[in-house]
């Protein structure tokens, strides 16, 4: 990522861009975000190969959860994950305190509740990420005045 | 110089697959499909012993009398699978090894370009030209 501004601003085009092609008479946003969700999840399939390309096989899920903390984050946020959580039983919490995609925003409440158009890219982006590597997951994402918190729910077959 | 050359999805079918068209290509087609179950144990955590668990580059899986097979896994379990003349004694390890490397990063171009849909068979002319100049030339 040679430049992050561009992909900041590329990202907040999209999503506007999304809401405004759809049709007048749709009010629920279910289907924007799920397209952003898409969106991000064909692109975390791409990203994942490359950045796989060069690093050992994966020992289990934990190791892949830890990947993507550290080097997937660090590549396309410029920073690592602040803290991972899980319960050992297939639930792994990613807390990022300080996330790129929203420190251009102000921390006031009208805004929070927007900020879930704003996380759907980047909750597809693990979603995909991990697809390609054998996961299948669910992942969501809340965000608080302090921190955004993704939940990534692992789907045992 | 390879005699044939697949590309495996993680599910077991073939994505890709070519092979030097004058002889009897069934024939090719089959001994990659018998490779994949020695690629599947050559991946299973419990063949602890035999293989280095982080590498990629699989190595040979097994020689015929005529040919030898190679095969290299992915992190997203995407199979390569390549077939070589026995008689071909000068080609070493690094060729092989770079080899996959060159298939892997074509592999990744392929599927960084947002009008492939992953699971498709692949049909870009620029990974057909780089698996063209690993094969044998058969004038």
């Amino acid at each position: 990522m040679a430049d992050e501004a561009l992909f900041l601003l590329l990202h907040n085009e999209m999503v506007s861009g999304v809401y405004k092609s759809a049709e007048q008479g749709e009010v629920e946003n279910g289907r924007c975000i799920t397209k952003l969700e898409n969106m991000g999840f064909r692109v975390g399939q791409g990203l994942i190969e490359r950045f796989t390309k060069d690093t050992a096989r994966f020992k289990d899920e934990l190791d892949i959860m830890k990947f993507i903390c550290k080097d997937f984050w660090t590549t396309v946020f410029k920073k690592q994950i602040d803290n991972l959580r899980t319960n050992h039983q297939g639930i792994y919490v990613l807390q990022d305190n300080k996330f790129r995609l929203l420190t251009q925003m102000s921390a006031g409440k009208q805004y929070l509740e927007h900020a879930s158009k704003y996380l759907a890219f980047t909750c597809g982006l693990i979603r995909g990420g991990l697809s390609n590597l054998g996961i299948k997951s669910i992942v969501t994402a809340e965000v608080s005045s302090m921190a955004c918190k993704f939940q990534v729910m692992i789907q045992k077959l | 110089m390879a005699v044939c050359v697949a590309v495996i999805a993680k599910e077991n079918y073939p994505l890709y697959i070519r092979s030097v068209p004058t002889e009897n290509e069934l024939k090719f087609h089959y001994m990659v499909h018998t490779s994949l179950d020695v690629v599947d144990e050559k991946i299973s955590a419990l063949g602890k012993a035999l293989v280095d668990q982080r590498e990629l580059y699989l190595g040979l899986l097994y020689p015929t009398e005529d040919h030898k097979v190679y095969g290299y896994v992915t992190n997203s379990k995407v199979k390569f699978v390549m077939v070589v003349d026995a008689s071909n004694t000068a080609l070493r390890d690094n060729e092989i090894r770079s080899m996959f490397r060159k298939l892997h990063n074509s592999y990744t171009d392929v599927m960084c370009n947002p009008f492939y849909n992953p699971g498709d068979r692949i049909q870009s002319r620029a990974f057909d030209s780089m698996v063209t100049s690993m094969m044998i030339q058969v004038c």
